[in-house]
């Protein structure tokens, strides 16, 4: 067990940053992926689509906001897949030498204003969140989705003041949901996550940032076949079809 | 005057309580250790720290002043009133001490949050909303912090002689003269005790408050908020005011150790 552990170790050291395509047999194993909460349903569903291709695999999911999975990564939490909401974040990741090759990008994704469940307030766009009667909360400053939304609030002229600073997009529209809030900034695909509680406002292309998610091989993995095998499965027609079909867009 | 004896410590003994010891003291050790010492008064003079400090004393301190004011009654009622049902009450009123505290932060929304049962009214008959206000802070913190005061208040009150303030009440003086001269002086340690247990719970809060109140500079970011909101932009920062916070847990346990909870 040892000496194949060690054999393994070697073959993935001579690969070097550029390892050999992979063969299904062995991507096996349990595989440790840290996303960014809003991938957290999505990416449920592509564990399940990844399995299914890589029969043995047994991917787990560690869901939290890309500066908290990030922290943990540096703090050396065992990871050999990390998928990040934005592009500063992953540049982090690279910088501290955490992840080995080129990040891809995987997705994209839009905002769109949360609003309580069948709009109550009557918000039609980004400048009702500046009116004195709507409660408006965002994401803390390094939450990615809260630095698209100071994009899209500069480009249409509106200087809303939050209330609120929550810790991840989840936060946002669990307070939006429950009534306690009146409309926050979050991705098109967590208003769809949350059908039902909460509906959405479309805010116009031209004030809406592309948000592009990029995923890559943690260095340290522990199973760097397995984590491979994700991020070609995350590109690959069956996992595009699974992040699609929660209301991502192709990268 | 009998001395305790020294006990010869079992080898087997000795290293699981060292273990024991070990588990406690290397986290306090790393945080001291990876501390950034020349940046710490930089850090603890940020503007949003002092906002973040200034608000965590603020409300801490309201929070104690809201459980003296509710808290010792109950205590009081607890345990020198008989009447049905006193346990379950006094199990449902402390119940906070064991429930985690994003609960708790959820069970106060769904009371006093807009929607909620008491929340609704508010907002309908009086235009009051408590979540994201410094009130909810208080709340939040009050909630999770009272039951502290509460049962050790509460063991004051009982184990305190009856007979002072019998004699006290044949001697003439009133009810509240007895409880202002007599009772309250003679539970003083165990007020002090509760008091500051539950300002030191009210300081450190986070679940209750993150989840009722939300996080807002100067509003409602307290303390530890404001750490587990830095240690993903600038964790230097986070580490310093984390120490801030250890000091001030430390002290208290350390002074109530000494003054009030009989050890040696």
């Amino acid at each position: 067990m040892r000496r194949f552990f060690l054999l393994a170790l070697a073959a993935v050291s001579a690969c070097g940053s550029v390892p050999a395509p992979v063969s299904p047999d062995k991507a096996g194993g349990d595989l440790s992926v840290f996303a960014a909460a809003s991938l957290t349903e999505a990416f449920k569903a592509a564990g399940t689509g990844f399995k299914a291709a890589h029969p043995g695999s047994n991917p787990t999911f560690n869901f939290a906001g890309t500066p908290t999975l990030l922290t943990q990564l540096l703090q050396g939490a065992g990871a050999d897949v990390f998928a990040s909401a934005d592009q500063p974040n992953m540049q982090k990741a690279v910088d501290a030498k955490l992840v080995a090759g080129a990040p891809r990008v995987f997705a994209t994704n839009k905002l769109e204003i949360v609003v309580g469940a069948g709009n109550p307030k009557h918000i039609s766009g980004l400048a009702d969140l500046a009116r004195a009667d709507v409660l408006y909360i965002t994401e803390a400053p390094d939450v990615p989705a809260a630095k698209y939304a100071a994009q899209a609030l500069a480009a249409a002229g509106v200087k809303p003041a939050p209330r609120s600073l929550e810790a991840d997009v989840k936060g946002v529209v669990s307070k939006v949901a429950l009534g306690e809030a009146d409309a926050g900034i979050v991705y098109v695909t967590d208003v769809r996550a949350a059908r039902g509680r909460v509906s959405g406002v479309a805010i116009p292309d031209a004030q809406n940032p592309r948000a592009g998610y990029l995923v890559a091989e943690v260095r340290a993995a522990h199973n760097p076949y397995g984590a491979r095998a994700f991020v070609d499965y995350l590109l690959s027609a069956g996992g595009q079809q699974a992040l699609q079909g929660f209301g991502f867009t192709p990268p | 005057m009998t001395r305790p004896r020294r006990e010869r410590v079992p080898a087997a003994l000795g290293m699981l309580a060292g273990l024991g010891a070990a588990f406690f003291i290397l986290p306090l050790a790393g945080l001291l250790a990876r501390a950034p010492w020349g940046d710490a008064l930089t850090a603890l003079s940020a503007p949003e720290t002092l906002e973040a400090l200034r608000l965590s004393l603020v409300a801490s301190l309201t929070a104690t002043a809201v459980s003296l004011l509710l808290g010792v009654p109950l205590a009081w009622v607890y345990a020198r009133v008989e009447f049905p049902g006193r346990n379950l009450l006094r199990a449902l009123t402390t119940l906070p001490m064991v429930l985690p505290p994003v609960v708790g932060g959820i069970a106060l929304l769904l009371a006093f949050g807009r929607r909620g049962l008491l929340g609704m009214l508010l907002e309908r008959g009086f235009g009051i909303t408590l979540p994201f206000t410094t009130a909810g802070v208080v709340m939040a913190e009050t909630f999770v912090s009272m039951p502290f005061l509460v049962l050790t208040v509460e063991a004051g009150l009982r184990s305190l002689d009856s007979r002072y303030e019998e004699a006290a009440r044949t001697l003439g003086a009133g009810r509240w003269t007895v409880l202002g001269r007599v009772t309250l002086p003679l539970i003083a340690p165990s007020l002090f005790a509760g008091a500051v247990l539950s300002w030191a719970r009210a300081l450190g809060e986070f679940g209750a408050t993150i989840t009722f109140a939300g996080n807002f500079p100067g509003r409602t970011q307290t303390m530890p908020l404001a750490v587990y909101l830095l240690l993903e932009s600038r964790p230097e920062a986070s580490f310093i005011l984390s120490l801030v916070l250890l000091a001030v847990s430390l002290a208290v346990l350390v002074g109530l150790r000494d003054r009030w909870l009989g050890s040696p």
